[in-house]
């Protein structure tokens, strides 16, 4: 069904892409409630996380699962910066080159690390960082964490309400998306594709391994950074604990459940993890177990996500084995060199 | 154009290449042979700096490339086609071949789309299949694309390590006619082969390694000849 709806998308691109945009446009004006506005904006959040994950994971192959960390360091950014006067708009900016430039000095060391080993270098610099933001309490208000941080002017009224505040974040998910199909479809992209497909065959064909490596950190970095600061004046308010390994988790399951390495299976990811929380909001904690539950159910059936294209394992048998390079991938600790 | 002395190449306490030296001249066909693990793809791999020397250089045009990085002996137009068909098998076979010149930082968009373009003259069963997978092809179109992406670098040195591997006959004749055109056009050529046969007979020079030693060297015909060659790795 997948190869049916792409190519359909593809001979009618640009009115397909328009049409989205007018509905994107018209949301705010057709739905009423707040909460549900609140949701969508959220969502999108997600999606402009989940879409940085996915550069990292989905098309250089390299295993972040700390992400939640990049979040951070875009959200404390802005919301200390704002306090001191700085203006919003440009703070969206400069939260996102800042985490960049963390995603750099987290890369350079850890560029020869595969698999597992790169995953427990984020995941524990993402856990470092969150001790940080409790403990240093003079930057970061430690547990009290910040309040009180401003929504950005926008056409001469301050934008915190979902209605408005949606606009702000429906411009740069458009451009997170954009920039991220043109990136993909360039040099760069194809160079991060042949490191995720085969690592020696690239760097036999003279892909300098550790410069595209570390500039897909730096681009995955540089939008959860901007995601990061786009929730913190929505929310008015961010501690710690808003940046936990479970947020990382939750931004990974988006990933994995929407299809790695697509552009539109992040989106999709969001889309059906923020509903199914929705949904499931009274069953409280035991949600995690449904996300447990969903990703399993996912990585059997289909695993290449709900937006993937290859066919499921169980229509296609070859599929079999690509898990077992998968699992392999995961767990070759060979250096580069 | 490319000289390798005293080569020695060690996989921990494993000594994949003892001693090795050779030497390749412009626009040459020089092939490598030798049994299962004699060290013919280490050799290359060491001239690439895929692996760790030990000891010893390479040089090319007179000039030490033995720490160079990867990506910079590419750039001087040495490519390597690497053993066992590794294409990208998600990605379709143009941005395969797209990938093929990435480190030619100067190359401008319509003289990559040019090269392709090539490619797929030389090989017309890639054109059909442009968009499709790289996984998709058959053993034979793998094979033959993995030499298009070394070739779209328009490298002066064409390293390749067994491109008849487990190819039909009849493709594999293809692959050799296809070397005797790639030298005329002004290349030079590395080849690895277990079919010593074939490999000896488009070969100017060849070299004979065993256990990580060049044991024997001579013109492809003398090695032909030679009895031990014959009984060795000919089957005669
Ligand atoms: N990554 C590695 N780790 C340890 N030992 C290795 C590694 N690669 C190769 N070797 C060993 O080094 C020696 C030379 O291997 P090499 O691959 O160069 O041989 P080859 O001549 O290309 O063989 P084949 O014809 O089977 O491709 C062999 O003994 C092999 O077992
Ligand atoms: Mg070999």
């Amino acid at each position: 069904m997948t190869e049916k709806l792409k190519t359909f998308y593809n001979k009618r691109k640009t009115i397909i892409l328009l049409v989205l945009f007018a509905m994107a446009i018209a949301l705010p004006f057709l739905i009423e409630k707040g909460s549900v506005m609140s949701l969508i904006v959220r969502i999108m959040f997600y999606i402009i996380l989940a879409s940085s994950l996915n550069i990292i994971n989905g098309y250089s192959g390299q295993f972040n699962i700390g992400h939640a960390g990049f979040v951070l360091i875009g959200s404390y950014t802005l919301s200390i910066l704002a306090q001191l006067g700085w203006p919003i708009w440009v703070l969206y900016i400069l939260a996102g080159v800042v985490t960049s430039i963390i995603g750099l000095i987290i890369a350079l060391p850890t560029l020869r690390l595969r698999g597992i080993y790169l995953a427990l270098v984020t995941l524990g610099f993402s856990e470092i960082l969150r001790l940080i933001a409790l403990n240093w309490t003079g930057l970061t208000g430690g547990p009290m964490g910040i309040k009180g941080i401003p929504a950005p002017w926008f056409f001469g009224l301050r934008s915190t309400a979902p209605h408005n505040y949606y606009f702000i974040v429906l411009f740069f998910v458009i451009i997170c998306l954009f920039t991220s199909y043109r990136v993909i479809n360039s040099k760069v992209g194809r160079a991060w594709m042949s490191i995720r497909e085969d690592d020696h065959a690239a760097m036999s064909l003279g892909v300098d391994i550790r410069k595209y490596k570390a500039i897909n950190f730096m681009f995955g970095a540089f939008w959860a950074g901007v995601g990061g600061a786009l929730m913190a004046p929505f929310y008015t308010f961010i501690d710690s604990s808003m940046f936990s390994l479970d947020e990382g988790f939750n931004i990974l399951s988006m990933v994995i459940i929407g299809g790695q390495g697509t552009l539109i299976g992040p989106v999709v990811g969001s889309v059906v993890v923020n509903l199914t929380t929705e949904i499931f909001r009274f069953a409280d904690e035991a949600r995690l177990l449904i996300y447990a539950i969903m990703i399993m159910a996912m990585m059997w059936i289909r695993p290449q996500g709900l937006a993937g294209t290859s066919r499921s394992v169980i229509a296609n048998r070859s599929l079999g084995k690509e898990r077992g390079t998968f699992l392999k991938k995961l767990l070759k600790k060979k250096e580069v060199k | 154009m490319l000289k390798v002395d005293n080569l020695v190449v060690n996989y921990g306490y494993i000594q994949a290449l003892r001693d090795v030296s050779l030497e390749i001249k412009e626009n040459e066909i020089i092939t490598l042979i030798g049994g299962n693990g004699a060290g013919k793809s280490s050799t290359l791999m060491a001239i690439s700096n895929l692996v760790k020397k030990t000891s010893g250089t390479v040089t090319f045009d007179g000039r030490d490339i033995s720490r160079m990085d990867p990506d910079k002996i590419v750039s001087l137009g040495i490519a390597h086609v690497p053993e066992g068909r590794n294409i990208f098998k998600k990605l379709s076979v143009e941005e395969n071949l797209l990938i093929g010149t990435i480190t030619n930082k100067k190359i401008s968009k319509k003289e990559i789309n040019d090269r392709v373009e090539e490619m797929f003259v030389i090989f017309p069963r890639l054109k059909e299949r442009r968009k499709k997978s790289g996984g998709s092809l058959s053993g034979g179109e793998q094979q033959m694309l993995a030499i298009a992406r070394g070739l779209m670098l328009k490298p002066r040195l064409l390293m390749m390590d067994e491109p008849s591997l487990g190819l039909a006959p009849i493709i594999v004749e293809e692959i050799f006619e296809l070397m005797e055109d790639v030298k005329k056009s002004g290349m030079t050529i590395l080849l690895i082969e277990q079919n010593a046969m074939l490999a000896l007979n488009v070969a100017d020079r060849g070299y004979v390694l065993q256990n990580g030693e060049i044991v024997l060297t001579g013109t492809g015909k003398e090695l032909l000849d030679n009895p031990e060659v014959k009984k060795a790795y000919l089957g005669i």
